[in-house]
C-alpha cells in the first residue's frame, strides 16, 4: 500500500530509465538528502560526524569503487586499499607541490592518478580471471605500500611516510570543522554515487555486466572485452582512489601508509558481500553495518553485560562475531543486503496481501 | 561457384583439438538470403564449424570468404562488426540482465558516443540512446517478448530463454545469422514458433541464415540448403529433396545394410 504504483504510468523511454520509478522513491530520497544536507548538521554532534558519518561516508564510496570492478564487471580485487592509497597519495602531493591548486581539482587529479595506476594492475585481467586475478591485485596491494614506505618523497620526507591533511577550503569557504568535513564528504559522495548509477545503467553499465556474466557471448556480439575489463579497472579505482583522499583528509586528517594495508582491502571487500554485490544501495547498506555494528557490540558489551566481558577481549569477540556474520551472509543471503531492501519493497507493494 | 549472390564461402576448413581432428577440409557457400542448414550426427563437427565461421574457433588450414574478402582466420569482434550474429547451443545469455538490457547490448555496434558522452549525456549520446531502445523495442515485439521487457533472464524458462538470444542477436541487425541448434529441447509447440520466427526473421529482414538442427522434419520445411557433416567431413550438400535420397546421408543416418 506503501508503494502504491497504479496510474503512474511510463510515457517515453527517458522516463523509464529514472533510476527511481515511482514518485514515493523519489520524495523519499529528496527527503533523505534534505535531511542529510540540511538537519543532520544541525543535530549531530562532533562525535557522530567524526567517528560514524564520515567513515561511513568514506567506506561507501570505497565500497562503490569496489563494486563497480567486482560486483558489475566481474573482476575479483583485493588491491582496493592500494588504490585508496594512491589516491591519498597523489592528492597530497598535487596538492603540496603545484602552489594555488584548488582542494577539488587536487582531488580529482588524485582519483585520476589512482584510475591510471588501477589500470595498469588491470592489465592481467586480460589474460586471468578469478582467484588468479585476486593474486595479481595482491601485489598491487603490497608494491603500492612498498613504495610509499619506502620513497619518502612521496610523504614530502617526513619520517615514517605520514602525510597530513591540507587545510580544506573549498571556493573559500573553511571546511576544517567536524561539520564541515561531513558536508565536504557528503557533497563528494553523493555526486559520485548518481554519477555510478548513471554509468551503470548506461551502456557501459551493460557492457561490464555482460563481460562478467558470460565474455565470450559479449565478444560475439562485438564488445571490445579488453576495453571493458580497463574501463573498470580505472572507473573502479578513480573511486577507490577519492575514497582514499577522503579516508586520509576528511577522516584521519593524518594517515601513513599502513593505514592503506590488506585489512582495509578485506574491510571493503566485506562491504560489498554483506551490503550486496552489484547494487549501488548495497554498499550504503554494508558500509553502515560495518561501521555500526563494532560501536554497537562494544556499546552492548559496556551496558549489558558490564563487567562480562573483558576490554582487552573485546576486539577479539568483535572479530569473531564478524567473522561469523560473513558466514552467514554468504550462505542466506548471497545477495546482500540490498537483496533484502527488494524482498521488503516487494512485500510492501503488496502489503497487507502475501502475494 | 563464385557470384554476385554468395555471401559466405568456406574453403578447404580444417579443424583440430590437440591432433584430434574435429573438421577435415570442408567447403561450401551460402547464397544471400538463403536458410541453410547444418546437420549431422553428433560429433560431426557443426558447432565447431560455427564457431570457425564467426572467429570463436581459428581454422587450422583452409580460408573463409565473407562478403567478398577472403579470410584465413575469423575473430569475433571483426565477424559482429561486418554482422555476423549468432546463438549458442547451450544459451549464452547474460543471466543477471533484464531482457531489454540484453536486448540493448545486442546493439552495442549502433552506438556512436564514447562512455565519456554518455555519462554526462552530452554530444552524441542523447541521439543515441532513443535509437538504441526504438531497435531494441522493434525486435522484442517482433519475438513476442514485451510481457518479460523486464525479467531478469535467469529467471526465465529455457524456450524464452532461446528467443531472448535470437533477440539479442537480431538487435544488431545482422546480414548473417548463425543459430546453433535454436529449437534443442524445445516441445512441439515451441518448435514451429521457433520456426515461425526464424522464417518470418528472414522475410522481414533478409537475413542470412545458417543454422544447425537435429529435428529434420524442422530441417526438411525450413531450409533452402542443407550442408550434411559426418565425423568432421562433408558427405551431402543441396536442396533438402536432393539430400534426402543421397545414399551417403543415407548411411550416416540410418546406417547401411552389410
Amino acid at each position: 500500500m506503501l508503494y502504491k504504483e497504479s496510474g503512474q504510468f511510463v510515457t517515453t523511454y527517458r522516463f523509464d530509465k529514472r533510476f527511481f520509478r515511482l514518485k514515493q522513491e523519489r520524495l523519499a530520497f529528496a527527503l533523505l538528502l534534505a535531511f542529510a544536507f540540511l538537519v543532520v548538521p544541525s543535530i549531530g554532534n562532533d562525535y557522530w560526524f567524526s567517528a560514524i558519518l564520515i567513515p561511513f561516508l568514506v567506506l561507501s564510496l570505497a565500497g562503490l569503487g569496489l563494486n563497480l570492478l567486482t560486483g558489475y564487471a566481474g573482476q575479483l580485487s583485493l588491491g582496493s586499499a592500494a588504490f585508496m592509497a594512491v589516491g591519498a597519495f597523489a592528492t597530497y602531493n598535487f596538492n603540496l607541490r603545484i602552489e594555488g591548486l584548488p582542494l577539488i581539482i587536487s582531488l580529482i587529479l588524485g582519483g585520476l592518478t589512482a584510475g591510471g595506476v588501477g589500470l595498469v594492475f588491470g592489465l592481467p585481467s586480460l589474460r586471468i580471471k578469478g582467484f588468479y586475478l585476486i593474486v595479481s591485485t595482491l601485489a598491487a596491494q603490497f608494491f603500492v605500500q612498498w613504495v610509499f614506505t619506502n620513497f619518502t618523497w612521496f610523504s614530502n620526507n617526513s619520517s615514517s611516510g605520514v602525510i597530513t591533511a591540507p587545510p580544506l577550503h573549498v571556493f573559500g569557504s573553511d571546511f576544517n570543522s567536524p561539520v564541515g568535513r561531513y558536508l565536504l564528504t557528503l557533497t563528494v559522495v553523493v555526486a559520485l554515487g548518481l554519477l555510478a548509477k548513471t554509468i551503470v545503467s548506461g551502456e557501459l553499465g551493460r557492457k561490464w555486466m555482460a563481460v562478467r556474466d558470460m565474455d565470450t557471448a559479449a565478444a560475439v556480439i562485438g564488445i571490445s572485452v579488453p576495453k571493458t575489463k580497463l574501463l573498470a579497472f580505472a572507473i573502479s579505482s578513480f573511486y577507490l582512489g577519492i575514497a582514499g583522499a577522503l579516508w586520509a583528509f576528511t577522516y584521519l586528517g593524518t594517515v601513513e601508509p599502513h593505514g592503506f594495508d590488506l585489512t582495509r582491502s578485506f574491510q571493503i571487500l566485506f562491504i560489498i558481500i554483506i551490503g550486496g554485490m552489484g547494487s549501488i544501495l548495497g554498499n550504503f547498506l554494508g558500509a553502515a553495518f560495518i561501521v555500526l555494528f563494532p560501536i554497537l557490540l562494544s556499546n552492548l558489551s559496556s551496558g549489558l553485560f558490564a563487567g562480562a566481558i573483558d576490554p582487552g577481549q573485546l576486539e577479539n569477540f568483535q572479530k569473531m562475531i564478524f567473522g561469523a556474520l560473513i558466514i552467514f551472509f554468504l550462505i542466506k543471503e548471497p545477495n546482500g543486503l540490498a537483496k533484502v531492501w527488494q524482498t521488503v519493497k516487494q512485500r510492501l507493494r503488496v502489503w497487507p496481501l502475501r502475494f | 561457384m563464385t557470384n554476385a549472390t554468395q555471401l559466405l564461402r568456406l574453403d578447404g576448413i580444417s579443424l583440430s583439438f590437440k591432433g584430434v581432428k574435429a573438421i577435415t577440409d570442408i567447403s561450401f557457400s551460402v547464397k544471400k538470403g538463403e536458410i541453410c542448414a547444418l546437420i549431422g550426427p553428433n560429433g560431426a563437427g557443426k558447432s565447431s564449424l560455427l564457431n570457425v565461421i564467426n572467429g570463436v574457433y581459428q581454422a587450422d588450414e583452409g580460408q573463409i570468404v565473407y562478403k567478398g574478402n577472403a579470410r584465413k582466420n575469423m575473430h569475433p569482434q571483426w565477424a559482429a562488426r561486418r554482422g555476423v550474429a549468432r546463438t549458442f547451443q547451450n544459451i549464452a545469455l547474460f543471466k543477471g540482465m533484464s531482457v531489454l538490457d540484453n536486448v540493448l547490448t545486442g546493439t552495442n555496434l549502433k552506438v556512436k558516443s564514447s562512455w565519456i558522452e554518455q555519462v554526462f549525456n552530452v554530444g552524441r549520446a542523447p541521439a543515441d540512446a532513443p535509437q538504441q531502445r526504438q531497435k531494441a523495442e522493434q525486435v522484442i515485439a517482433f519475438l513476442k517478448l514485451q510481457p518479460w521487457r523486464n525479467s531478469i533472464v535467469g529467471n526465465l524458462p529455457y524456450g524464452l530463454q532461446k528467443r531472448v538470444e535470437l533477440a539479442r542477436a537480431l538487435a544488431a541487425e545482422p546480414e548473417l545469422l548463425l543459430l546453433d541448434e535454436p529449437m534443442a529441447g524445445m516441445n512441439a509447440e515451441e518448435k514451429a514458433e521457433m520456426s515461425r520466427f526464424i522464417v518470418e526473421t528472414r522475410q522481414e529482414f533478409g537475413t542470412t541464415i545458417v543454422l544447425i538442427e537435429h529435428d529434420i522434419g524442422v530441417v526438411m520445411s525450413l531450409s533452402d540448403h542443407v550442408v550434411v557433416l559426418d565425423y568432421g567431413k562433408k558427405i551431402g550438400d543441396g536442396t533438402p529433396d536432393e539430400v534426402r535420397v543421397n545414399p551417403e546421408v543415407l548411411a550416416a543416418y540410418l546406417g547401411t545394410k552389410h
